[in-house]
C-alpha cells in the first residue's frame, strides 16, 4: 500500500491568517508558501509504537493520589486515513484543562482553582483497528484574552501522528451542543460546516458506564490515501 | 471537499504534556513526573555520524521572540536512511528515530542535539543535500508550518532539487550556519515566521 497525500485535502484546514483570532496577525506567514513535491523526507514520518507508552498513560484520573473533581468521561474512537482505513499503532497525545477550566501550566493564572488530583496530560497508541481510548474528566470552559469576555468552548487538545510527517495533526476535540461555538474564533476558523462538525465528538450512550462515566466518541481522519492508477498518470 | 479532521492551534499550554523537561515554563514544584514521549535529544548510543547541536530563535512579525512555540524535527541518519517502513533500505543505526521535539524558552530559543543527516534520494532519483524537516506550532498558528534546515558547509546545496524551487533571494533563510562552541558543532537556525527575512515555508 503506497499512500499519497493530495494537497487538495488541506482545503478544509483553517487559513494561517484568521483576523478574528488575534494572535494570528503576527504569527502567520506573509510571503507565499513554496510548493514542493513530496520526497522521501515528506512521505516518511516518526513511528512510535506501544513501547512509547505505559499502561495507565491513557487514564488522566489516576495520575495522582486521589481522583480529580468533575464529570468522569470516556473518550474513544478510531483513527482513519482518507480511505477510511484504520491507522494502527499510531501515537495519540492529549492535554486539557481541569473541570474548572484551569490549566496546570503556570502561564494560566486566571481565577479558577487548580485540582491537586489533576494535571491533564495523557497518551496512548491505537490498536490494530485504529482504536484509541482515554479516561478523563470533562474540561471546563476557559476564558482567554482574544476579545472582551472571550471563552473557549470545552475542548481537549489532541496530537496525532499517522503514517507520515504530512499526516501529523494537532487539533482540538469539542463536545456536542456547546453554546460557545458561535462565539469562538478558533472553532470558526474552519469555514466549512461539515469540517467544523468533524471536530465535535458525539455523545455515546451505548458506551457510557453505568454509575461511573459518560462516554464521547470521536473519530479522527488523517491525510493519506492509496494511490490510484490515475494518480500515477499525472506524473 | 475532503473528509480529514481540520487542524487547530496547539495553544499556549502544550508544554506539560508534550515537552515537559527543561524547555518550558511549566514549574510543577517537583510534584509532576510525566516523562516526555519525545525529547530534544535524538542521539542514540548506536548512532554513527557527527554529533551536532541546532539552536535558534523563533521570531514573530514584529521581530519579537515567540516563547511558546513547539518545534519538531524529522531527519534521516548519517547514512541518509529514515526510520520508517517507507524507506526500506538497510539501516545501520537501528535505534536512531530521527524525530525530536523542543519548545522555545522565555527568550524564544529552542535547541536540539542530533546527528548530522546524510544525503537522501530526491525526485527522479537525484540526491537531496543533507537537510532536516522542521515544523513549527504555536498559539496564533491554526496549523503547523513546514520548513527545512540545510547546512552552510554542504557544497551539495547547490544541486539540491528542493532548494532550487525557492527564489534565490530567500534561500538564505533555510541555511544554518556553523559556530565554534568548544568541541561541539553548533548550527544556528533562526525562524522568522513573518515579515522581514521571513523563513521560507513549504506548501506540502
Amino acid at each position: 500500500m503506497t499512500l499519497i497525500f493530495p494537497k487538495e485535502s488541506l482545503q478544509v484546514f483553517p487559513k494561517h491568517l484568521t483576523p478574528a483570532y488575534r494572535s494570528t496577525a503576527k504569527r502567520s506567514p506573509s510571503k507565499p508558501l513554496i510548493i514542493i513535491p513530496h520526497t522521501l523526507s515528506e512521505l516518511t514520518g516518526p513511528v512510535y509504537g506501544h513501547d512509547a507508552v505505559q499502561d495507565g498513560d491513557n487514564d488522566l484520573t489516576k495520575q495522582h493520589k486521589g481522583e480529580p473533581l468533575g464529570e468522569r468521561i470516556v473518550v474513544h474512537g478510531h483513527v482513519y486515513d482518507e480511505d477510511k482505513r484504520p491507522v494502527p499503532d499510531t501515537l495519540v497525545e492529549i492535554w486539557q484543562a481541569n473541570a474548572c477550566g484551569r490549566y496546570v501550566h503556570n502561564v494560566d493564572q486566571h481565577p479558577a482553582p487548580l485540582d491537586p488530583n489533576f494535571t491533564g496530560a495523557g497518551r496512548t497508541v491505537t490498536d490494530k483497528n485504529g482504536y484509541y481510548k482515554f479516561i478523563t474528566v470533562k474540561p471546563g470552559a476557559y476564558p482567554w484574552g482574544n476579545h472582551h469576555n472571550a471563552w473557549r468552548p470545552n475542548h481537549i487538545h489532541f496530537s496525532v501522528f499517522g503514517h507520515s510527517f504530512l499526516s501529523r495533526i494537532v487539533t482540538q476535540m469539542y463536545f456536542p451542543g456547546d453554546y460557545l461555538f458561535p462565539f469562538d474564533p478558533i472553532f470558526n476558523s474552519v469555514t466549512d460546516e461539515k469540517a467544523r462538525m468533524r471536530m465535535v465528538s458525539s455523545f455515546d450512550l451505548e458506551n457510557t458506564i453505568p454509575d461511573w462515566a459518560l462516554c464521547f466518541r470521536w473519530d479522527i481522519v488523517l491525510r493519506g490515501r492509496e494511490a490510484t492508477p490515475q494518480d500515477n498518470d499525472e506524473h | 471537499m475532503s473528509d480529514i479532521t481540520p487542524s487547530q492551534t496547539v495553544g499556549p499550554f502544550f508544554a506539560y504534556g508534550l515537552t515537559p523537561k527543561g524547555r518550558c515554563q511549566w514549574d510543577p514544584n517537583g510534584s509532576y513526573s510525566w516523562k516526555e514521549t519525545v525529547s530534544d535529544n535524538l542521539v542514540t548510543p548506536d548512532a554513527s555520524g557527527t554529533r551536532i547541536r541546532i539552536e535558534g530563535r523563533v521570531l514573530d512579525g514584529d521581530g519579537a521572540p515567540i516563547n511558546d512555540a513547539m518545534i519538531e524535527i524529522w531527519q534521516a541518519d548519517a547514512q541518509g536512511r529514515y526510520a520508517n517502513p517507507r524507506d526500506n533500505r538497510a539501516r545501520p543505526n537501528a535505534k536512531f528515530k530521527g524525530f525530536g521535539r523542543s519548545a522555545t524558552d522565555k527568550s524564544g530559543v529552542y535547541s536540539f542535539d542530533t546527528i548530522k543527516p546524510g544525503t537522501v534520494p530526491g525526485p527522479g532519483g537525484k540526491p537531496q543535500a543533507p537537510h532536516i524537516v522542521v515544523c513549527i506550532y504555536s498559539r496564533g498558528m491554526l496549523r503547523q508550518v513546514y520548513t527545512r534546515l540545510y547546512f552552510a558547509d554542504e557544497a551539495s546545496n547547490a544541486a539540491d532539487p528542493i532548494l532550487a524551487l525557492v527564489p534565490e533571494d530567500r534561500r538564505g533563510t533555510l541555511i544554518a550556519h556553523k559556530q565554534a562552541k568548544g568541541d561541539m558543532s553548533v548550527y544556528t537556525f533562526d525562524i522568522r515566521v513573518q515579515g522581514e527575512n521571513e523563513t521560507v515555508f513549504f506548501d506540502v
